[in-house]
This record gives structure tokens, C-alpha cells and sequence, in this order.
């Protein structure tokens, strides 16, 4: 009993850091910029089949390497041309512009590389488990874990320590003031975008080497990131970590006793936050 | 002045209401067509009595209009083989969620608000999907069919023929379509504008403005299943597909097409889209793309929709 | 029998102290005017007035009931109502539907949704009379946002009095006017305390206003009370002076 409670909330702590991965992305972006931004899914998608594609060509970690920073290229790029003529105006044209991209890039993958689940090597050296006691500690998902926990812990010192992290710490507070002291908020809004989306794609190769590829890998997984926002708390980047542990945590253990009710749980604690405390666990008090 | 304007568009609205199965052959559609411009409609204005009139931005209305279609199906199919019946159960399972999750969310505002109601838009979604013994899962719920209607001293056969169906829809949208204008010209719709135009002063006029809302969502939701359950009697079918987010983003692109600050504007969006969406998924499988790139060029180059268009053309 | 009382009204931000322990007390019919250098805590205790903000302590007492916790919306139906620095109407509405709403809220009606023909008759009287007051009535059906600053200010102020108040808050209502048109709302907020013997209490920092209009005046400096009285008496305050007026107002 203890070997698969323990197996499934170490497997909710895999899937949990995973939606912490994307949803880190997501609140970025919404945190500075207003911009629900539905398609976060689609790009992790394009990560994960731009790492696919140039695997032939640099093998593994090179798209490891590489896919991310593709990736959110292309988000400078959409950032640049389609949303920033919307920053000003109501959230509803910045939500339905991103949810036609969703559409677009779902489709467009589906164009590009087909339908069909396509599959995804991991080295040889990950995939065998590390003991044969806890056989589910394979490499990859340690691997996985340790990824994440590198990646937001980079992301966590870029905040904190750079300039630009600093410049978008008080660009999400309050961006009029930033403005005025002299920093260029449109270059700012761009690179900030630019960074969730390479989080997306980061996710997005990891996701195949777990998953596999399929043109709606993006739309299945925007969901918990939207959840582990609300629940962590608006406007909170540690409160999307945190949330985003807490969903994956939730339904590894749910599995293991109402195995039905998996999915369910991260709504029903989506349902219980917002009654018990609308901003989110450690959201701040008036930011919506 | 201003109400002659109104008074005409009215009528030329319902002139082309009541001939539409005569006209839509005309121009190669068929009647079944009619129908769903009507249900989408419905679901969009009704959506825009929330959106374009009280200022709140849902991205979740997918999930009523699905459980009234729900609703329907499965009175139909479980309990009694009555369409009015049908109709009401749906009606009731759709307000009562609203109810329950707007009074839940009514302190939420702008993104976050959005956000969670797409979020919730899922739950249904995926209740539906995984309670696939009453359901049918993801193969839809099937084994019945709109039920002819007795009155008693004639019955409508609305199952079979679809020119029947189409005015039964027509008499239903009046209705529920009439009640929204009404609502929309009372002090309380008045109200709702308050908040559109500006919460704050809204509130320090006495206006209690959460309770506006919620009633306002309720209300909104309360349309929306009834065109649900419509949609379920138009297809005599039912699937998760109609609780999905994307049918939530149609409803909203429908409501910004066609104007969402004018009261027939998501008409016209429909009839748009309806048509539209017929004539491009004949023609090609990708027509997902072509109702991304859709919603972009829509966003970008015509926000205020079909009617602000002329409004403006109008004044200047 | 006074009809506002603040009593040693305090609000901290954190650790900053934006109001600091400021009493106040209004009489019924009185014109009082808030004046003081920017960042003096002048609106923030208005704010704690209208249910803005919540005061970190002290007292709000209104014609003897504390209502000190109450939510805005419940001190508007007590009869406090407001205008703020920042002109806040319906923009896309015209001065008449602007007026129609808040006569309808102020009649019970915000839930209705059947008017009687008398109660819509009344309505429209009285919009009438408020265009009227407020020089609106050429400009009834134009839209607001696309009118004068001042005409916009006319029309706050008319909304805040479509809820028959007994205590009108007015924060700057001359910001950002050139000189005809403060003179306009100057006589305009004139003239309402005379003929509608309003209790007014004003934030301003155009002295020609102050002076002109004001019963009592207020001083507020970095949060506190610095000095009460008459006009008179505030114009002679050597303190007063010092911390804002300067030498040529005297």
C-alpha cells in the first residue's frame, strides 16, 4: 500500500512540477502584461515538435536546447505583431486573439507533421529505472523533476537578480510608474513574454519524451495550468509553483483511493480556494 | 427619431425571421441551417445581455448551453418523451448551476473573472465526458429525438418536419429574445448599463453591484441553456463538444462580430458564422485554421463588429 | 446636534501613515472645506468618509449611527454621496440617461423592471430639474465622455445630488479647470448650498474656491490636523502659512 501511495504522489509530484512548468509561463505573461494567454498550450506544443524535428540533427539535448529557444522566438515574434496592438483595450480581444491562434497553431501542427501520436526517443540512459526497488524513479523523470527545479529556480533568480527580472517584478505592480522611470514597457512586455513562452516550450519537449507528440497536447494540458493559477493565487509566481505541486499532488493521491475522481480533484480544489479564499493561497489582495 | 430607427430595424429583422426558410434556399441553404442560426443567436445575445451590456466577460457560457443540452437529452431519453418538459429541465440544470458558480465567482473581476469561467466551462465538460453511462462519453448521447408536440387539437410534428422545428424555434426565440429587450429597458437594465459604463460610480450611487452582476450572469446563463437545449432538439444529439471551451469562444466571437454593444448585433454575428462555418467545413479539413485566423482578423481589424460599423458610418 | 463626526479618524498603508489621528465635525447645513498641500491625507480621509477605504481606527459617526464598518454602497443609501478627483460618470450614456439612472437608484427602483407610467413621468420631472440645476439643459443628449470638464464635473455633481443626499463629499471638483469654468462650479456648488441648504464638505486646493465658498476650513499637513476655523482665522494662522499658503494669500 505504501509502495503505491508513495509511487503516485511522487508520479503527482512529476505531473505537478510539470503544470507549475507551464502555468510558471502563463502568469508571467499575465501578471505583467493583462494577457490570458490561451495559446500557451499551442506553443508547448511547437516546442515539442520543433525539438522532434531537430533531434535527427542534434540529437537529444540539443532540442532540449534548442526547441525552447525556437519557441519563444516565435513568441517574440507573435508578441511583437499581434498583441501588442491590444494591450490597451479590453481583456476580451487579447483573450480571443490568443484563442484563435490556439486554433491555428492546433491546426497548423496537425498540417506540418500529421495527426497521429508521434513518438519520442529519450536517451537510453534515462529511461531504465534507477532501482529496482523503486522502479518508478526512471532517470527521465527524475530528470524531469531536477529540469524543472533548475528551470524555475533560474527563472526565480532572473526575477530577483537581473535587471530585467527586476524591471518585470515592478512592471507587474505597477507598470505606469516603470514606464515613467525610463524603461522601454514595450520591449519589456516583448522579452517578458518572450521568457513564459520559452518556459512553454521547455515544457513542451518534455512533455514528448513522457507523452508522446499529438497536435492537441497543448490543448489538454492548458487547463491545469489555469487551475494551479487560481489556486496558487493571482498575481503570485511562487503561488503558481506552489499551486501547480499542490493539483499534481492532489491527484496522485486521489488516484490511488477514488481513482475516477483524478481530474476532478484539481476542480473541486479550484471550487474550494474560491470559496474559502477568492485571491488564492498566497495571491495578493486586490489584483482583481 | 432614434426609435423610428429602432422601430424599422425591428421589423425588417423579424420580416426576415419569419421568411428565412423561403429566402436561405435562394441562396443555395436549407432549412436545418435557419434553425442553428437561431440557436446560436439566442446563445449569443444571451451571452451578450452579460457581455455587451453589463460590461462582465465570460469565456465560459459553453458549459450552460451544454447542460441545457443535456438537460434535454436526457429527459427525453430517461425520463419523459416531452419536448416542453425537456426544454424546462434543461432551463432549470442550467440556471441552477449559474447560480451556484456565479455566486461563487461575483468578486472576481476582468481577466481573472475570465479565467475562471473557462475553468469552470471544464468542469462540465469534463463531468460529461467521464460520466459516460448516462452520458454516452464522448460518443455523445443518442437514442432519442425531438418529440412531436400535442396541443391538444393538433399536434406539431416538429421531428419531421424541419420547417415546423424552425418556426417552434422562432416562437421560443421571440420569447425568450422579447424578455431580454424587456429586462434591457427596465431601470434594472439600466443598472446593468451603470456597471458597464463605470462600476466604481455604480457603486457610489447605491447600486449593489455584486448582486447585479450575479443576477445579470444568471439571467445571461438562463438563455443560454434554453438555446442549449434547442441545440440538442435541433441535432437530436448531445456531446461534450457542446460544453468546450471553443464553443465558448464561438459564442463570444458571434457576440463581437456582429456588435456587441447593439442589442440584434450577435444576430447577424450568427447568422455569419453559421453560414460561414457551413460553407468553409465543406470546402476544406483545415477549417480550424481558417476559424483561428478568423477570431485573429476579427480582433485586430474589426472590433466593434458588423453593427458598430454602420453606427458609425451613421453619426459620421 | 452635529451631523458628521469623524472622531480621531487614523489610516495607515504598511507602515506609512497617511492619515494621522483627525477628528471632524460638521454641522447640518455647513459648507466646510478640506485644504492642505498634496500628500496632506486629504482624500484618503475622505476615502475613510464614503467607505472608500476602511479607517486602521477611529470613529465615523453619521446623524448619531456609527457607520464606521459599512460598506459604500450602504452610506450612499444613509445619504453620503461623492465626487472624485478624477470625474467618475458613464461615459458612452448621455447627460440625460447619466441623470436617469442615478433618480432611479435614488427611487428605489434598481431592481425593477416595470416602471408605472406616474413613476416614469416622476423620473423624467425630476431629471429635468437636475439638467436644469446644473445648467445641463441644453446638453441633455450628448454623450458625457465627450463633453467639457466641467460640464462632466456638472453632471458628477448633479448624480451626487440626484440621491438627495444630506452630506455631499466633493474631492477637487475644480481640478484641472481653467479659470470660467471653476467660476461656473464654484457658483455652482454655491448655489446648491444655498438653495438646497446642502451639507457640503469640499477638498480643494484653488484658494479663490476656498475662501469663497467655505463656512469652516480645515487644514491637513502630512497627515494631521494642523489647524480648524473660520476663514478668517485660517488666513491668520501664522502656522498655516507657513506650512502652505505662503506670504501673498494673506
Amino acid at each position: 500500500m505504501t509502495q503505491v501511495l508513495l509511487f503516485n504522489v511522487f508520479n503527482g509530484l512529476i505531473v505537478g512540477a510539470f503544470y507549475a512548468l507551464m502555468a510558471l509561463g502563463l502568469s508571467l505573461i499575465l501578471n505583467l502584461s493583462g494577457v490570458i494567454n490561451f495559446a500557451h498550450g499551442g506553443f508547448l506544443a511547437i516546442g515539442g515538435y520543433l525539438a522532434y524535428t531537430l533531434m535527427p540533427y542534434v540529437g537529444f539535448w540539443g532540442g532540449l536546447l534548442l526547441a525552447p529557444i525556437l519557441t519563444a522566438a516565435i513568441g517574440l515574434v507573435v508578441e511583437r505583431f499581434l498583441i501588442r496592438s491590444l494591450y490597451g483595450r479590453d481583456p476580451l480581444y487579447s483573450l480571443l486573439l490568443t484563442f484563435g491562434l490556439a486554433y491555428i497553431i492546433e491546426d497548423g501542427t496537425r498540417y506540418i507533421w500529421g495527426a497521429q501520436s508521434l513518438p519520442y526517443q529519450i536517451p537510453a540512459m534515462l529511461s531504465s529505472p534507477l532501482s529496482t526497488n523503486y522502479f518508478f524513479l526512471t532517470g527521465y523523470r527524475l530528470f524531469m523533476v531536477a529540469l524543472v527545479a533548475v528551470a524555475v529556480g533560474l527563472l526565480f533568480f532572473i526575477l530577483k537578480y537581473t535587471r530585467l527580472g527586476v524591471r518585470i517584478r515592478a512592471g507587474t505592480l505597477d507598470l505606469e510608474t516603470v514606464s515613467v522611470l525610463g524603461v522601454n514597457v514595450r520591449i519589456l512586455r516583448n522579452l517578458n513574454f518572450g521568457l513564459g513562452i520559452f518556459l512553454a516550450g521547455l515544457a513542451g519537449v518534455l512533455a514528448a519524451g513522457m507523452l508522446g507528440l499529438q497536435p492537441t497536447v497543448g490543448s489538454s494540458l492548458i487547463m491545469p495550468s489555469f487551475v494551479a493559477i487560481i489556486v496558487g493565487g493571482l498575481g503570485s509566481l511562487p503561488g503558481t509553483l506552489l499551486g501547480g505541486l499542490l493539483i499534481g499532488v492532489a491527484s496522485g493521491i486521489t488516484t490511488v483511493f477514488f481513482p475516477s475522481a483524478t481530474e476532478a480533484v484539481m476542480y473541486i480544489m479550484m471550487g474550494v480556494v474560491l470559496l474559502v479564499r477568492p485571491r488564492g493561497l498566497l495571491g495578493e489582495e486586490g489584483r482583481f | 427619431m432614434d426609435t423610428l430607427n429602432k422601430q424599422t430595424a425591428n421589423i425588417v429583422v423579424w420580416a426576415l425571421l419569419l421568411a428565412m426558410p423561403f429566402w436561405i434556399k435562394l441562396l443555395g441553404g436549407y432549412t436545418e441551417l435557419c434553425t442553428q442560426v437561431l440557436v446560436f443567436a439566442l446563445a449569443a445575445m444571451a451571452l451578450n445581455f452579460l457581455l455587451g451590456f453589463t460590461g462582465v466577460l465570460s469565456f465560459g457560457h459553453a458549459a450552460y448551453f451544454g447542460l441545457g443540452a443535456y438537460g434535454v437529452a436526457m429527459t427525453i431519453k430517461y425520463l419523459e418523451p416531452s419536448t416542453p418538459l425537456a426544454l424546462l429541465v434543461g432551463v432549470l440544470v442550467g440556471t441552477a448551476a449559474a447560480a451556484v458558480i456565479g455566486w461563487l465567482i461575483v468578486n472576481l473581476r476582468g481577466v481573472y473573472f475570465a479565467m475562471v469561467t473557462i475553468a469552470f466551462g471544464q468542469v462540465f465538460y469534463f463531468i460529461t465526458f467521464r460520466w459516460n453511462n448516462v452520458t454516452g462519453g464522448d460518443d455523445g448521447l443518442t437514442g432519442w429525438a425531438r418529440v412531436p408536440i400535442n396541443l391538444g387539437f393538433t399536434t406539431l410534428d416538429i421531428l419531421h418536419n424541419p420547417t415546423m422545428f424552425y418556426y417552434f424555434v422562432l416562437v421560443v426565440f421571440a420569447i425568450a429574445v422579447g424578455i431580454m429587450a424587456f429586462l434591457l429597458r427596465s431601470p434594472f437594465g439600466r443598472t446593468l448599463l451603470a456597471i458597464r459604463e463605470n462600476e466604481r460610480r455604480a457603486r457610489f450611487l447605491g447600486i449593489p453591484v455584486e448582486r447585479h452582476i450575479w443576477l445579470s450572469f444568471v439571467i445571461s446563463c438562463l438563455f443560454v441553456s434554453l438555446a442549449g437545449g434547442l441545440y440538442a432538439l435541433l441535432n437530436n444529439f448531445v456531446d461534450p463538444r457542446a460544453l468546450r471551451w471553443d464553443m465558448s469562444g464561438n459564442f463570444v466571437i458571434i457576440a463581437v462580430l456582429g456588435g456587441m454593444r447593439s442589442f440584434w448585433g450577435p444576430l447577424i454575428g450568427a447568422a455569419i458564422f453559421v453560414v460561414l462555418q457551413d460553407y468553409v467545413s465543406s470546402m476544406t479539413e483545415n477549417w480550424m485554421s481558417f476559424l483561428g485566423l478568423f477570431f485573429v482578423l476579427i480582433v485586430l481589424f474589426f472590433p466593434r463588429g458588423v453593427l458598430g460599423i454602420i453606427r458609425r458610418k451613421v453619426t459620421s | 446636534m452635529s451631523l458628521l463626526r469623524a472622531e480621531n479618524v487614523t489610516k495607515k498603508f504598511g507602515n506609512l501613515v497617511a492619515v494621522d489621528n483627525v477628528s471632524m465635525t460638521v454641522e447640518p447645513g455647513e459648507l466646510r472645506a478640506v485644504i492642505g498641500p498634496n500628500g496632506a491625507g486629504k482624500t484618503t480621509f475622505f476615502n475613510t468618509i464614503s467607505g472608500f477605504l476602511t479607517q486602521t481606527s477611529g470613529k465615523i459617526i453619521f446623524d448619531n449611527e456609527d457607520i464606521s464598518g459599512l460598506l459604500p454602497a450602504r452610506r450612499v443609501w444613509r445619504g453620503i454621496t461623492r465626487t472624485f478627483q478624477i470625474t467618475e460618470v458613464f461615459p458612452e450614456l448621455s447627460v440625460r440617461e447619466n441623470l436617469r439612472i442615478a433618480v432611479e437608484v435614488a427611487s428605489g427602483y434598481k431592481l425593477r423592471i416595470w416602471q408605472s407610467a406616474d413613476n416614469e413621468s416622476e423620473v423624467k420631472a425630476r431629471v429635468v430639474d437636475l439638467l436644469e440645476m446644473g445648467g445641463l439643459s441644453d446638453k441633455a443628449d450628448r454623450l458625457v465622455g465627450e463633453m467639457s470638464h466641467g460640464d462632466q464635473r456638472a453632471t458628477e455633481i448633479m448624480m451626487a445630488l440626484a440621491l438627495k443626499p444630506r452630506l455631499l463629499l466633493l474631492d477637487e471638483p475644480t481640478a484641472g479647470m481653467g479659470d470660467q469654468e471653476t467660476y461656473d462650479t464654484t457658483q455652482l456648488i454655491r448655489r446648491l448650498h444655498r438653495d438646497q441648504k446642502l451639507t457640503i464638505v469640499l477638498i480643494e486646493h484653488d484658494m479663490r474656491v476656498v475662501f469663497h465658498l467655505a463656512d469652516r476650513i480645515m487644514v491637513l499637513a502630512e497627515g494631521k490636523m494642523l489647524a480648524e476655523g473660520t476663514p478668517k482665522e485660517i488666513a491668520d494662522n501664522e502656522a498655516v502659512q507657513a506650512a502652505y499658503l505662503g506670504k501673498a494669500a494673506a
